[in-house]
């Protein structure tokens, strides 16, 4: 195989890294919805909203980051809808997160209707300095976009939150053993609505970052399913920040791979390519956490299932 | 009974997300007309043809109107058709009509609503219309990209590849890496017919090029369009070309300092630096033609293909960056191909593999162009459904 010189993976793992921080993001937001026993099926409406609210905001202030702002705003809103409908109507989660993801796609679009000829004012690159000029890896590894570096941080981050912390604990026993955690005195339903908003928050600053940096531009549908991918993920992560870490940049890495492998003339049909991000990553994945102690462990128990108070 | 829950619950998952990816697909045909119905005329008016009252037109589109691409250029067909007749016809249209079942019945109520000449814009409606068209002979059917027609039925396309060879001449001369990236949508005839045409363009100036496809099996999916566009750029492709639906590849051009163009619509201002021109479609000549043979009634089935020629096809805003004596080169093609003395298929045409598809000073016709499944030499890689 030609072409596969160091420059080009360099160029490769670029890809990968950018290409994988869309579903992380999102799919760690998901992570501490999910811990704290709340399911959102809405993860593609909120991240559609985001997108649209963050490049409004671009366009308009020529700031980034307040178009990030506004994406986590976005987000945190819609999912502070859905928290309380499931938290204090308890409504179905399912059915909820569905709404929400429709509402979203048709809320996007109108709200979007005027954006679709716009164009975001030209920005900066981003560099490291010193390291962005090293031979191979400097240009791969930094000078990618800051938010790169910050989901890598925030999964380490949340990873010892959930298990070292005593906020993790408190947040893991509401999604295990709310009844448990209500009788410890801890405010279910409000923590479950901290933890939605958190996620959703997340969920947004993924759905501006596809607007905001990744493709540079407003379209309608334009986050194309990778609010359901981070769903995916989450539960096939088994509910791990590493994991879901791992997951979102293997499935960025084999969609880059699988473009090289076209363009190099592989004789593979492209279509069989186009699968092999979602089937590598739900093998490996399905791998790790084969050892289903692990993932019964790992599984929010009260996942999905209404709380009553007092009941 | 932990094991059990998961199991349940996970299966749960799984069946409300089939759900919603159903109800994603179908719930989106939501209905939007431009026009309102007269419902009193509407009846009258499907008995009565044109002569009393507007005549009654209706568009069904694939996608949003307002997406600057494929759908975008339909509608300022229908906006021509509006310009040219005023109020001597009444358009509306409906968006987002999904491919399949959810088409009939929304063809079928364009129908009912009185319309005499109906446009489906995309490929899926083919089957659709067809059958709609048998049911109601007094309507005239037109139906965008497709080869199956009936009495009240007829096809009509366009010669993109006429684009895609003339932005080909502009990208072979602006190359320094002699490496073209295309991201090609879905591996059909006419999609690979622009990347070869695209190719012969870039070679009729500049025999070292080399094209490199990539498909993404999607005529729109913007995330997807930039991760096709980033792994052609990171393996050496200087300028790109797209035959999907956003300005996503574009922009990603743009974001690297590469070339690009524009596809369907034009582009321009996604890419002030990266844009070098863009290959439109203008549906404007055909659908008024077609308007008129309605209203005089001079309307006949048939298939329809055009290109440059009739004012159908053209490439725009054409980037300061491009030398000028490669606008002329440009120009030479365009007048060429509007007066029928340059052929772009004229042979010798070999494929990828040596053998010769087309012998010298002969003109493929379009029956071979409408079954392209090969890529001339240049191209590298291979068809994914190819033989």
């Amino acid at each position: 195989m030609t072409g596969l010189t160091p420059e080009s993976l360099a160029l490769l793992l670029a890809a990968t890294l950018n290409a994988g921080t869309v579903v992380a993001l999102a799919s760690l937001g998901l992570l501490i919805n999910e811990r704290a026993g709340v399911l959102n099926l809405g993860a593609e409406g909120m991240m559609l909203v985001a997108a649209i609210a963050g490049f409004a905001t671009g366009v308009n202030t020529g700031s980034d980051w307040l178009g990030f702002a506004a994406g986590a705003a976005a987000g945190a809103l819609m999912a502070g809808a859905f928290g309380a409908l499931v938290i204090w109507l308890n409504t179905n989660q399912y059915a909820t997160g569905l709404a929400l993801s429709l509402f979203g796609a048709g809320l996007s679009a109108f709200v979007g209707i005027s954006y679709t000829q716009q164009r975001l004012p030209e920005r900066p690159h981003f560099a490291i300095p010193g390291l962005a000029d090293l031979p191979f890896v400097g240009p791969a590894l930094f000078r990618q976009h800051p938010l790169v570096y910050i989901t890598i941080a925030l999964a380490i981050g949340l990873g010892w939150f959930l298990m070292r912390s005593r906020g993790g604990l408190v947040l893991r026993a509401v999604g295990e053993s709310p009844e448990s955690a209500h009788a410890l005195g801890y405010a279910v339903r409000p923590i479950r609505l901290l933890a939605v908003m958190t996620g959703g928050a997340l969920c947004g600053v993924a759905g501006a970052y596809i607007s905001l940096a990744y493709t540079p531009l407003w379209v309608e549908g334009m986050v194309a399913g990778k609010g359901w991918i981070a769903l995916a993920l989450t539960t096939f992560a088994t509910w791990r920040p590493g994991r879901v870490l791992l997951g979102a940049y293997l499935f960025g890495g084999v969609t880059m791979l699988q473009f090289q492998l076209q363009g190099q003339g592989v004789q593979i049909p492209s279509q069989f390519l186009t699968m092999l991000p979602y089937v590598a990553t739900i093998v490996v994945l399905v791998l790790i956490s084969r050892n289903p102690t692990w993932i019964r462990i790992n599984m929010p128990a009260s996942l999905g299932k209404p709380f009553h108070p007092g009941a | 009974m932990s094991s059990n829950l998961s199991k349940r619950s996970l299966l749960k998952l799984a069946g409300w997300a089939s759900l919603a990816a159903t109800a994603a697909l179908v719930g989106c045909g939501k209905k939007e007309e431009a026009a309102t119905p007269a419902a009193s005329e509407a009846s009258a008016a499907a008995s009565a043809a044109a002569a009393v009252g507007p005549l009654k037109i209706a568009f069904a589109y694939v996608g949003p109107v307002g997406d600057a691409g494929w759908t975008y250029a339909h509608d300022q067909g229908r906006l021509a058709i509006e310009k040219e007749f005023g109020d001597k016809v009444k358009t509306s249209f409906v968006e987002k009509v999904p491919e399949g079942p959810e088409a009939e019945r929304v063809i079928r109520d364009l129908v009912g609503q009185g319309n005499i000449l109906v446009f489906g814009t995309t490929f899926g409606y083919m089957e659709p219309m067809l059958k709609v068209a048998a049911d109601n002979p007094s309507v005239k059917f037109e139906h965008a990209t497709g080869f199956k027609t009936a009495p009240n039925m007829r096809t009509y396309d366009s010669r993109t590849y006429e684009g895609a060879y003339m932005a080909g001449v502009i990208a072979g001369s602006m190359t320094k890496s002699n490496t073209l990236g295309v991201v090609g949508s879905i591996p059909i005839p006419e999609v690979i017919r622009n990347i070869n045409a695209f190719t012969l363009g870039a070679q009729s100036v500049n025999p070292k090029v080399k094209t490199k496809v990539v498909w993404v099996n999607a005529w729109f999916d913007p995330p997807k369009e930039t991760e096709g566009a980033q792994s052609l750029l990171n393996q050496g492709a200087d300028v790109l070309f797209q035959n999907t639906d956003s300005a996503a590849v574009l922009q990603t051009a743009e974001k690297a300092g590469k070339y690009a163009f524009g596809w369907d619509s034009d582009m321009s201002k996604f890419g002030p630096k990266s844009h070098l021109a863009s290959a439109v479609i203008n549906w404007g000549p055909y659908y008024v033609k077609a308007t008129k043979d309605a209203l005089e009634g001079t309307w006949q089935t048939g298939g329809v293909w055009w290109g440059v020629k009739e004012g159908a096809i053209d490439l725009v805003s054409v980037s300061d960056a491009v030398p000028a004596e490669v606008k002329a080169k440009v120009d030479t093609v365009k007048a060429g191909l509007k007066d029928g003395s340059f052929a772009i298929w004229k042979g010798p045409i070999v494929a990828q593999d040596g053998k010769e598809m087309v012998a010298k000073d002969t003109v493929a016709d379009d029956k071979f162009l409408g079954g392209i499944n090969f890529y001339v030499k240049g191209v590298e890689g291979s068809i994914p459904s190819g033989k």
